[in-house]
């Protein structure tokens, strides 16, 4: 069945009004229904393009970023500006500060708050911990809490041990 | 179990009918994105060094059990590929180079795991009906499991490392595949479809990213894969899932109100065309088969729902190939779908 509206593509869209008791029906391509405002389907792939269309325009700092290389793969940043996707996975360490906005748009923030891999994820949660110490013992000494801080110094140091 | 009966079979952990609101959720995934440490990912990869990845892979599935199949795209014909896709179990990125792709997937097909598509790794759990928890569950499980043999890139700040940045964190996309045919009808679809993206909701067809929604079946998945755990994004998902089931379901009472014999004849119509019918085209069968979905779920016609999730895969041109045994032209395809169609119909006494 071809496009009523077009009369080009196939139908894909069929819609069904019913209007005061009436059956209407349409039979319509993709294009058309979203044209005519029937369907509206989100493509992330779209999405992330445009996200990365804006982040090309940010000024005259971009002409260095786009040299800059992935000391691991080689990869530059202005192909992910063509494909969307990174070369390897340190280049998400190295091309960070390009990164961050993004996905800052993407997820609404740059922290992951989910799984840690079963096997490694003991020292992941230790290292998470030993910085949030860190964070801590830096503040007490600041506000000369020194009871505190020597009580925080211990905890990093048996934790360190611990990390061996 | 010989890999061979997996390209036999329309028959998938999916195709069931089971489960829970089975009247309008088919199935539900959940997907997890892995990439192992110190390699590129896969687009960036030299053929040798692909190899390597798919070696050490092969190794870790060792470790999810007996009951698995490991099989390398390479070795396959075009025509198996095209039925392992329809099947969902690989996808058209990993046929870009197939030499250095591979499935692995449980007897069941259950749980499979691309290799080598966007990222090295790609779990996936499936279940029949509303139950994305427990293919949640299934998938971490098996995650687990492969870890052992496995070193993820993986960093405590941004999660699990992805080709795609829109992956990053959990690698999770979480999703359920819905027969919307009530709401396409009533027009209710179209406001649907608005809201589900400011609710971080992604929406695509049957087929993954870019297909049209075909036989009004839609895929709804989550966005957002960092800064929320596994289990919060499900939970979400699962909630606007239920809330979609319920405007579908009334969709489907002012069907029965208000056009009842308009919606009764479509559904018949359909079923006429499907069992006499001696030519079908790929989208007419699709189009024929939701009405007929539509008719089961609205009570008003007595076929198996597992009939009609058989009939969506067979009746795809790679499946048809594959019974048939040869490539087939326009005409003779079609000619074997009505055949494939009607067949299957009369023997469930429709």
């Amino acid at each position: 069945m071809q496009c009523q509206s077009c009369g080009l593509r196939p139908a894909t869209v069929h819609v069904t009004r019913i209007v005061q008791g009436q059956v209407e029906q349409a039979h319509l391509c993709a294009t058309c229904a979203q044209e005519n405002g029937e369907i509206e389907i989100a493509n992330p792939v779209a999405l992330l393009q445009s996200l990365l269309a804006n982040f090309a325009g940010q000024g005259p700092t971009l002409k260095t970023e786009t040299e800059k290389r992935c000391p691991s793969c080689g990869f530059r940043f202005s192909e992910f500006r063509e494909t969307g996707r990174l070369g390897c996975p340190s280049c998400y360490g190295n091309f960070r500060d390009e990164l961050e906005p993004l996905l800052r748009r993407l997820h609404g923030t740059t922290e992951h708050r989910g799984k840690l891999p079963a096997r490694r994820g003991g020292a992941f949660q230790r290292d998470r911990r030993l910085q949030a110490l860190r964070r801590d013992l830096h503040e007490a000494v600041a506000r000369e809490e020194y009871e505190s801080a020597a009580a925080l110094r211990d905890e990093i140091r048996q934790l360190e041990g611990e990390r061996g | 179990m010989q890999f061979g009966e997996h390209l036999a079979s329309a028959r998938s952990a999916w195709t069931s009918g089971r489960g829970e609101m089975a009247d309008v959720v088919v199935s539900s995934r959940a997907r997890l994105a892995r990439n192992l440490e110190g390699f590129a990912f896969p687009d960036r990869l030299t053929p040798e060094i692909a190899l390597q990845v798919l070696g050490r892979v092969q190794g870790a599935v060792q470790g999810l059990g007996p009951g698995w199949s490991f099989v390398r795209l390479g070795d396959l014909s075009n025509v198996d590929r095209a039925v392992l896709m329809e099947k969902h179990l690989i996808s058209p990125q990993q046929m870009q180079s197939p030499e250095q792709a591979a499935l692995a997937v449980r007897d069941d097909e259950a749980l499979s795991l691309m290799v080598n598509e966007e990222d090295h790794l790609r779990l996936q759990a499936f279940r029949p009906g509303l139950a994305v928890r427990e293919t949640l569950d299934d998938a971490l499980r098996a995650d687990d499991q492969l870890e052992a043999g496995l070193d993820y890139a993986f960093t405590p700040e941004l999660g699990y490392l992805t080709a795609c940045p829109t992956n990053v964190g959990t690698g999770l996309r979480i999703s359920v595949m819905l027969h919307l045919g009530g709401l396409v009808r009533t027009r209710g679809i179209a406001q649907l479809l608005q809201v589900l993206p400011k609710l971080g909701l992604a929406v695509r067809g049957l087929y993954g990213e870019g297909t049209e929604a075909a036989g009004d079946l839609f895929q709804i998945s989550n966005q957002i894969t960092l800064g929320q755990a596994e289990e919060e994004v499900t939970a979400s998902l699962e909630r606007a899932a239920q809330q979609i089931i319920d405007q579908e379901r009334a969709a489907r009472r002012m069907l029965k109100e208000q056009a009842l014999e308009q919606t009764q004849d479509r559904v018949n119509r359909a079923l006429g065309v499907l069992r006499y019918a001696q030519l079908l085209g790929r989208e007419e069968a699709m189009q024929l088969l939701s009405e007929l979905r539509l008719g089961v779920e609205m009570g008003m016609l007595q076929v198996s729902p597992e009939v009609v999730n058989e009939l969506l895969v067979a009746a795809l041109p790679g499946f048809l190939t594959r019974t048939i045994g040869h490539e087939l032209q326009t005409l003779e395809e079609r000619a074997a779908r009505a055949r494939l169609v009607r067949e299957r119909l009369q023997k469930e006494g429709v």
